[in-house]
């Protein structure tokens, strides 16, 4: 094998900093450390610095800065959604549809849901991961008050038909949510124009070269909600708690950049993880999960039969190479991906899978180094494997 | 998560592959787990050659490993009293809830070594479980 790299191949779990966005933070965890909500000059630049990222978020979305609320992250924001609306509307009715193949944080919420009375249909998706919304509108309900459905699947890279499921979602007048964690700098996003039917979506910084900690959930005007923390007057008395300054005014900067020239973006990143897949796809016996057009421009998730994925990770990672597995073993059971389970993948398959998300860390360099190490770690782990045989090559 | 010599026969391992003449074959696996199949060559009562091939996580395979590497010139009453502890201890500790993942190795070794009494007409000996 070749000289080791670093080659970063899990910006689908979190990105590098941009170095712009570390020098719009840095003056608000020095100098202006002062507190938003004080009247003196301190305490006023950090509200402006929080009001600057509320309208580049608004921009960047297509939304007006008073429905961007901040939050920690993704994880809060799906339970501010999720978790806010049922509460909120529990006396209009108890049922609530998203699929099984949302993130855990939308996915959780729903199950403690069920355990304080509420009712949750886990749509089905077809073999891809794409759900269909003429069986979403089949599985409206009188009583249904929420729709969550991801705008892009974190694992397999499917991007939803988000439009076509807000339509239905308005048309019986029920809140759609949606996780557009992955979604943010990859697709763009229009709330007053394509997504205009998308009531609440949650969004996080770490995912688009901003920092950790720091999201938010968009809430538009008029969308019954619960107010998540109780406290000070923060986020209009919705989300209370002092305002975490240097990761917000990141993210401002950070969205900024990611959509800017979304579109050239994606077609740049396209094209390295379009030469990647292709290579990979000539392993024999590998398949590639998810749909192969409509995913994100930065994903690639494939399942490697006769190997286990945590063992093709870290020796992926010996070679300086950083990736993911939907694959966990613990006490020697391995538990399969949720989301590969929903799309019907067998579980001695998923087992084997392992996905890459390129980004701006990536160059075409990287593509040749991994191109030229993955086939020979499938190869080394095929020779130790009690399931493969020699003869499975002619298979494909 | 995994020390240094866990890593070590996780990435090298030792005797890997298949023993096409062998005098003991043992499987042993969970269903959609950790699978191993172990080949022993027998002289004297002792075990001359062992080979394996394993699916599983780093653990499983850095056991397998580690497994053969003890049990290799032993006499069959020796290899038979290997445990999972003294595999996990000659790696030099394995992370909580990755015990487990070794325990392939013993079941496996019992296996090949009943294999090979039942050829010699013998009985075979009863597996702790």
């Amino acid at each position: 094998m070749g000289e080791n790299r670093f080659v970063y191949m899990d910006h689908a779990a979190t990105t590098f900093i941009k170095p712009e966005v570390v020098e719009t933070m840095l003056p608000f965890l020095k100098e202006h450390f002062g507190n938003p909500s004080s009247l003196y000059s301190i305490g006023r630049e950090g509200k402006e610095a929080v009001e600057t990222a509320r309208e580049k978020l608004a921009k960047a979305l297509g939304a007006d800065p008073d429905e961007i609320y901040f939050t920690s992250g993704g994880t809060e924001s799906d339970n501010w959604a999720v978790k806010g609306t049922a509460f909120t509307r529990r006396k209009k009715g108890k049922h609530i549809i998203t699929t099984p193949i949302e993130h855990h944080a939308v996915l959780y919420p729903c199950e403690y849901l069920e355990t304080q009375g509420f009712d949750v249909t886990y749509l089905p998706v077809d073999t891809y991961g794409l759900v269909d919304p003429a069986k979403l509108e089949a599985a409206i309900r009188e009583d249904t008050i929420l729709i969550s459905v991801m705008y892009a699947n974190n694992e397999m890279g499917t991007i939803e038909p988000i439009s076509e499921i807000g339509k239905v979602a308005r048309e019986h007048d029920i809140p759609f949510h949606t996780d557009a964690v992955q979604a943010i700098g990859n697709i763009p996003l229009d709330l007053q124009g394509k997504d205009k039917d998308v009531d609440m979506l949650s969004l996080s910084a770490h995912k688009f070269y901003g920092p950790k900690g720091i999201g938010a959930l968009y809430i538009r005007e008029g969308t019954e909600i619960d107010n998540y923390m109780h406290g000070g007057a923060q986020e209009r008395g919705r989300r209370a708690g002092t305002e975490n300054v240097a990761g917000i005014a990141g993210m401002g900067k950070a969205i900024e950049l990611a959509t800017v020239k979304i579109e050239e973006h994606s077609k740049k990143i396209k094209k390295m993880r379009d030469r990647l897949m292709a290579g990979i796809l000539e392993i024999p016996s590998c398949r590639l999960n998810g749909h192969p057009e409509k995913r994100l421009s930065g994903n690639l998730n494939f399942s490697f039969e006769y190997i286990e994925g945590e063992s093709l990770l870290l020796m992926l990672d010996q070679m300086g190479i950083c990736s993911s597995t939907g694959s966990a073993c613990s006490s020697g059971s391995l538990d399969p991906s949720h989301v590969l389970s929903a799309i019907g993948v067998p579980p001695e398959i998923a087992q084997g899978s392992l996905r890459l998300t390129l980004g701006d860390a990536n160059s075409e360099e990287d593509i040749d180094y991994v191109l030229e190490v993955l086939p020979e770690v499938v190869g080394k782990l095929r020779a130790i494997s009690p399931f493969y045989k020699p003869a499975s090559v002619c298979e494909k | 998560m995994y020390n240094k010599k866990v890593m070590d026969h996780f990435m090298n391992p030792r005797n890997v592959g298949e023993i096409e003449d062998a005098d003991g074959v043992g499987e042993a696996g969970n269903p959609h787990g950790d699978q191993m199949k172990i080949f022993l060559k027998i002289r004297d009562n002792r075990i001359e050659d062992v080979k394996f091939k394993t699916f599983g996580c780093a653990a499983a395979i850095a056991s397998s490993s580690m497994a053969t590497e003890l049990i290799k010139g032993k006499t069959l009453e020796e290899a038979w009293e290997l445990t999972n502890e003294a595999v996990a201890e000659a790696l030099e500790g394995l992370p909580p809830g990755k015990l487990e993942c070794s325990v392939v190795s013993r079941q496996a070794t019992h296996r090949a070594i009943n294999d090979y009494r039942k050829k010699q007409g013998l009985e075979p000996l009863k597996e702790q479980t």
